[in-house]
């Protein structure tokens, strides 16, 4: 398994102008990059990060759109892969961060953690490219190759947990921007009105 | 206005106001008295069709279009609209998306007796969202919908638009 952080280290050496939305990695991605293209948006409503990167992916195509999703936003929403293979955005990479739990609840494990395929799932509802990482070394050497070839892609990756029992209330709040500004920053850096 | 769009809100009656209003893409998920609806749309060049496998989903997709600069509307059910309260809440009103949603009213009569319970609650799932709506049954109703989508832009907030002819007006 790897560290979400190294994940994210890596990828950002190799982002370019990609338009990233960190998902549940988010809290990690802010102290590496905070920008109008980096959509730290929190946890709108599980499930939805993958629709999100879908439709900014279709209104963007001429930029690469990065999505770090989860296996429990997979799971609450994997009609979605359909969709998003149907659409087929040639600019959207679809990592999934997969902790095998629920870490922001105290780490209760998602049904059948250990033994579900996300890629041959994705693959199955229609991604051209489906792929899985459990070591950061092999994602080292692939990660170029992933980013320079046209999506659909799916990335699914084993990282640990971070588990978090602090009662929500009591939580140190990572974000620095409202997810409301994070969109509108966005548009203003796309010019759009 | 034809003898049968007097009394019917006719699929090229909704296409007219989604041209007016700008919409490039349309997320969606298909029940059986939009199919002519869906035949319009699809010949259309200039509309995507996004289509979803349950009603939340429309939700995210529509934020993300927007932040990416198209202008989206969402066309679903009633049922499908109860459905997604918690992606409406957090990805459209809580991003501050100024989206219309066209409701396909299931059950609705115009004298409040119905036995569908779908009907029952759709009102009440609007008022306890806080969600503005507008009724349109017919095609003289249609202007409503632009008064929505008017209401979107201003607000910065979802609008919903309950199409209440669902039996009759988008069958072929």
């Amino acid at each position: 398994m790897m560290h979400t952080t190294d994940v994210l280290n890596l990828f950002a050496e190799h982002r370019g102008d990609a338009i990233v939305i960190p998902g549940r990695g988010g809290r990690h991605w802010v102290n590496i990059s905070e920008s109008a293209t980096d959509l730290p948006l929190g946890d709108p409503a599980m499930g939805g990060h993958a629709g999100f990167g879908l439709g900014l992916a279709l209104a963007q195509p001429n930029r690469k759109v990065v999505l770090f999703d989860s296996e429990g936003d997979v799971l609450m929403s994997l009609g979605m892969l359909a969709t998003i293979a149907e659409q087929a955005p040639t600019n959207f990479y679809h990592f999934m961060l997969d902790n095998e739990c629920y870490a922001t609840t105290g780490g209760q494990p998602v049904p059948n953690a250990k033994h579900v395929d996300y890629a041959s799932i994705a693959r199955g509802a229609g991604y051209p490219r489906a792929l899985a990482f459990n070591e950061l070394e092999p994602l080292r050497r692939e990660l170029p190759g992933i980013l320079r070839q046209p999506g659909p892609v799916f990335v699914a990756l084993k990282v640990l947990p971070e588990v978090e029992n602090t009662p929500i209330g009591g939580r140190v709040r990572w974000r620095k921007r409202a997810a409301d500004k994070v969109v509108q920053d966005l548009r203003a850096e796309l010019g759009v009105p | 206005m034809s003898a049968t769009s007097a009394g019917a809100l006719s699929p090229e009656t909704v296409m007219q106001q989604m041209k007016r209003n700008g919409v490039t893409d349309i997320v969606w998920l298909p029940d059986s008295e939009t199919n002519w609806l869906f035949l319009l749309m699809q010949a259309d060049p200039d509309l995507r069709l996004v289509g979803v496998t349950r009603e939340g989903h429309a939700a995210s997709i529509a934020a993300g279009l927007y932040a990416g600069g198209r202008k989206p509307m969402i066309l679903i059910q009633n049922t499908g609209m109860m459905e997604s309260g918690d992606s409406i809440r957090g990805w459209l009103m809580g991003l501050q998306v100024p989206v219309v949603l066209m409701v396909g009213y299931r059950g609705y009569t115009r004298h409040g007796v119905n036995s569908d319970t779908a009907a029952t609650y759709t009102e009440r799932f609007l008022m306890a969202f806080n969600l503005s709506y507008y009724l349109v049954e017919n095609d003289a109703d249609a202007d409503r919908i632009s008064v929505a989508f008017q209401e979107a832009e201003r607000t910065r907030k979802p609008v919903v638009v309950l199409v209440g002819d669902e039996y009759h007006g988008f069958n072929r």
